[in-house]
């Protein structure tokens, strides 16, 4: 007679246990290094943070002990990740504009949409080859080489996806009763779009857009041939057509410097880095989860 | 207000001359003819999916704003074509105020709400008199007159629809188009917005979708009854018609067609 | 009539804020383009840049390993095969780990607090900065797994993988820090994709008395496949085109070798490496394995793009 009892040792019950730990194991597996990672990085790196380190220029590698600061790669990056917003804002915002607002189901939509995506899905590095090709070897601005612009111009290619799909994402969550209702009163397109889709989608577009900046921030692969890096401060505003030093670039030119000094600079500088971008996107979570609760349906 | 001379009053303000739309390759209606006298109210009655919220959006070009939808034929306002191709939609929207279906204030303040329509219409007079103006009107006034501040949201259902009704008012159209503007209220509040479209009446003219014949019998002095018939070539699909046009009395007293009959006596729909 | 319809015209909106209205679609519309334009120019540019090296080498480039900028001897076999190799077995690593992670935190094995915070915490590793994750596998993984490695030589030499003398740097170490990198990617598209799975499915099996793994893998993970499919996908893309962790931790080495215990390169480390020094014929023939690296990562997303789009279609 088949019992109704639980049965410890029937073969069903017994996998269905195997496979429960598996995936505990999984979990494990997942979570453990990148717990590492993270207290590894908050413990070393904070280990190195010194009012010097934000102000001082790095020493160029050698067997002096005192590897200097940071300041310049920290300046450098919010120079570089400001000019890739610069140029990413405006045409990701404009640009989705046109995508959720004007051109909705179209061929035309369709079309951008699968750009967007091919686009983010291209190597970050392939974007520092193209700005190479275009910007660095022709010496087309001004004659400047490497320079903190065209490390902004390669990064803003990594960003303008992220830009145009939140602004897409975020307008075409606007209800269009919304819309009608404005167009109803006879409001035209761009009123309605600056006066209220804009602004009832604001905080979507605006969380995602922060987010997309502080990955770029992080970015490295564009940077290394196209700002490359520099160990000096930055003055004054001829500074953007020279090399330009970046927190990401110090941690990838320093991680392969032989001497331990160097390699304390850069786990400083990726204390920063990450602490900076994890507080950026916790916050943003926070804020989200925060709107989510509040708002009226 | 304008509306002066006898003769005026009983013009034709809107008319619709062999109109047809289609959505991409499906004709939703098929050859309308009618009109719509200034200063009447008229309702637009049918079985769902007859058409007539497309015909009423159809009248100050909200259907631009759904892809594929194409119009044939004329819609006359004021003597000119709104589908001719140097008229701006937007302009007509202006003469032609729209009450949807799903009250939408915007998230703004109950005062914003008002003033923005009127704003982006050029309006140069007291802002704050249009506002109280216009609340009056839609019978509004005394329930918010204290909290012009708080969002249009924190009113009710119903209380936001007449604001709705207040933001449209606000900008002058000479036409109201309301598609089913009660269906998502409840019945007391129905009846208050009945209440204002008796007191618009004096004003302007009104056109009404709804679903509830006793509502367009309390309110409107003309009813159109649209209905559907299924495509010639019959693979199911519907296009819909205008079946019959009258005053609301005659329509509902001594209907012309069978159908009305049928559907004014509960038969389908 | 005319004049009625200049009335109409005139009424309240002016000539000039019509303009603006056209003005702001179209500067809308150019904008939008620019993502067209900034592919094509990509594709393009490579393209043109690497023409030099492919007229001169053919389609040998892609399967001769010599490079040598003294000679004017060019071939990327062995950094297209480490890209393709590090990318595959970096991948079948993660799926499991990934997909198993992301069941278990869609299913109520623990409380839902739980789950969300390793939800959250997967993917906030997601935005770590793979330089930084470079710097870590230097500093860290790679003296953590030295002598792991060497224990694997040791006893598997016989393997052509493993038939080298660990010494530092190499391919497995670049294909672990990939695994930690792509694991936020499969595990959030696969918890997603299995949330999307409607809970009508998982009552009727459950209903006709299935146990809960069974369910799993007989109903559940059957229509989550697509999508998850495509978030493999796309962590593949990712995987091809990833540089810096890769470049710090890969050794780079031109030198072929099968085995994953020795220096290798892929072709995203020997750009970052070469690019900023090289000239004359190099630079086309980098040009030419960026081109490469591009078609490859391409091909993967669009058709991981055509695999969400077919997904999108069934529910």
């Amino acid at each position: 007679m088949n019992s109704l009892f639980y049965q410890k040792n029937s073969s069903r019950n017994i996998g269905d246990k195997v496979f429960t730990s598996l995936s505990l194991i999984c979990v494990v597996i997942a979570i453990l290094p990148l717990i590492f990672l993270v207290t590894y990085i908050l413990i070393k790196g904070g280990a190195q943070i010194t009012p010097e380190l934000f102000t001082l220029e790095p020493n160029p590698p050698g067997d002096d002990l005192d590897a200097g600061g940071i300041n310049p790669a920290l300046i450098g990056t919010l120079i570089i990740t400001t000019i890739a917003s610069i140029i990413a804002i405006p045409v990701g915002v404009g640009g989705g504009i046109y995508l959720a607002e004007y051109s909705k189901g179209g061929p035309f939509s369709r079309f951008i949409r699968f750009g967007v995506n091919v686009l983010a899905g291209v190597p970050s590095i392939i974007a520092g080859v193209f700005i190479y090709a275009l910007i660095v070897s022709t010496k087309i601005l001004f004659g400047s080489m490497y320079s903190g612009l065209a490390g902004g111009m390669a990064l803003s290619i990594l960003m303008l996806p992220t830009v145009i799909k939140t602004t897409d994402e975020g307008l075409k969550l606007v209800p269009n009763e919304l819309r009608y209702a404005s167009l109803g009163v006879g409001a035209s397109m761009y009123t309605t779009i600056l006066k209220i889709t804009l602004p009832s989608a604001f905080r979507s577009i605006a969380t995602g857009v922060v987010l997309g900046i502080a990955r770029a921030a992080g970015e490295t692969a564009p940077l290394i041939f196209t700002a490359l890096f520099s160990y000096y401060y930055i003055t004054g505003f001829g500074d953007l057509f020279y090399e330009m030093g970046s927190l990401a670039v110090l941690i990838y030119n320093f991680a392969l410097e032989p001497y331990d000094a160097q390699n304390k600079l850069a786990w400083a500088a990726s204390f920063i880095l990450v602490l900076s971008i994890l507080s950026v996107n916790i916050f943003s979570r926070i804020l989200a989860a925060f709107t989510e609760k509040t708002k009226r349906v | 207000m304008i509306k002066n001379t006898k003769k005026a009053q009983k013009n034709n303000i809107l008319s619709l001359e062999d109109v047809s739309i289609s959505y991409g390759k499906f004709e939703a209606v098929k050859n309308i003819f009618c009109n719509f006298k200034k200063g009447d109210i008229t309702s637009l009655i049918g079985p769902s999916g007859c058409g007539k919220s497309t015909v009423l959006r159809s009248l100050n070009r909200m259907n631009d704003l759904i892809p594929n939808c194409s119009l044939k034929g004329t819609v006359l306002f004021d003597g000119t074509n709104i589908y001719d191709k140097r008229v701006d939609p937007v302009e007509v929207r202006r003469r032609i105020g729209m009450v949807f279906q799903q009250p939408n204030p915007f998230p703004k303040s109950i005062y914003e709400n008002i003033a923005f329509g009127a704003r982006i219409n050029g309006y140069v007079g007291d802002m704050d008199d249009l506002v109280e103006l216009s609340l009056k009107k839609a019978a509004l006034w005394s329930e918010c007159k204290d909290k012009l501040n708080d969002s249009g949201y924190s009113l009710s259902g119903g209380q936001q629809q007449r604001l709705c009704i207040a933001r449209t008012i606000a900008i002058e159209p000479e036409i109201i188009l309301m598609d089913e503007p009660c269906s998502a209220l409840d019945p007391i509040s129905t009846l208050k917005i009945e209440e204002t479209m008796h007191e618009l009446k004096k004003n302007y003219t009104i056109i009404i979708v709804t679903h509830n014949m006793q509502q367009a019998l309390r309110v409107s002095d003309m009813t159109a009854f649209f209905n559907a018939i299924e495509y010639e070539d019959g693979d199911g699909g519907k296009v819909g018609y205008l079946a019959e046009f009258n005053s609301t009395k005659k329509i509902f007293s001594s209907p012309k067609e069978k159908t009305t009959q049928e559907y004014i006596s509960g038969k389908f729909g | 009539m005319e004049e009625k319809l200049a009335l109409f015209k005139n009424r309240k909106r002016f000539g000039i804020e019509k303009n603006i209205d056209i003005i702001f679609k179209n500067t809308a519309l150019v904008l939008s383009s620019f993502v067209a334009i900034i592919l094509l120019g990509i594709v393009l540019v490579v393209f043109f840049q690497s023409f030099e090296s492919f007229s001169r080498y053919g389609l040998k480039f892609l399967v001769t390993s010599e490079w040598n900028p003294v000679k004017d001897e060019y071939g990327a076999f062995t950094a297209i095969y480490g890209t393709l190799i590090t990318s595959f077995l970096s991948l079948l690593i993660t799926i499991p780990l990934g997909v198993g992670t992301a069941i278990f935190i869609t299913e109520d094995f623990v409380p839902k607090v739980f789950r969300e915070i390793i939800g959250s915490f997967v993917e906030l590793l997601a935005a770590i900065p793979s330089v930084v994750l470079g710097l870590w596998a230097i500093f860290v993984m790679e003296p953590f797994f030295r002598a792991s490695f060497v224990f694997l030589h040791n006893f598997f030499g016989w393997v052509p993988l493993f038939s080298t003398e660990p010494t530092g740097r190499n391919s497995l170490l670049a294909i672990l820090i990939l695994v930690v990198m792509l694991l936020p990617i499969v595990t959030s598209i696969a918890r997603d994709s299995l949330n999307q799975v409607p809970k009508k499915l998982r009552n009727a099996s459950y209903g006709i008395g299935a146990s809960r793994w069974k369910t799993i893998f007989s109903v559940i993970l059957p229509a989550a496949l697509s999508g998850i499919m495509a978030g493999v996908l796309l962590a593949l893309g990712r995987a091809m085109g990833e540089t810096m962790a890769v470049t710090m931790i890969i050794g780079n080495s031109n030198a072929f070798s099968w085995s994953l215990l020795s220096p290798g390169y892929t072709i995203s480390s020997m750009l970052a490496n070469q690019f900023g020094e090289a000239d004359g014929s190099q630079v086309s023939s980098l040009f030419y394995a960026a081109f490469v690296l591009m078609i490859l990562s391409l091909v993967v997303n669009i058709f991981a793009q055509w695999l969400v789009k077919k997904f999108s279609l069934k529910y």
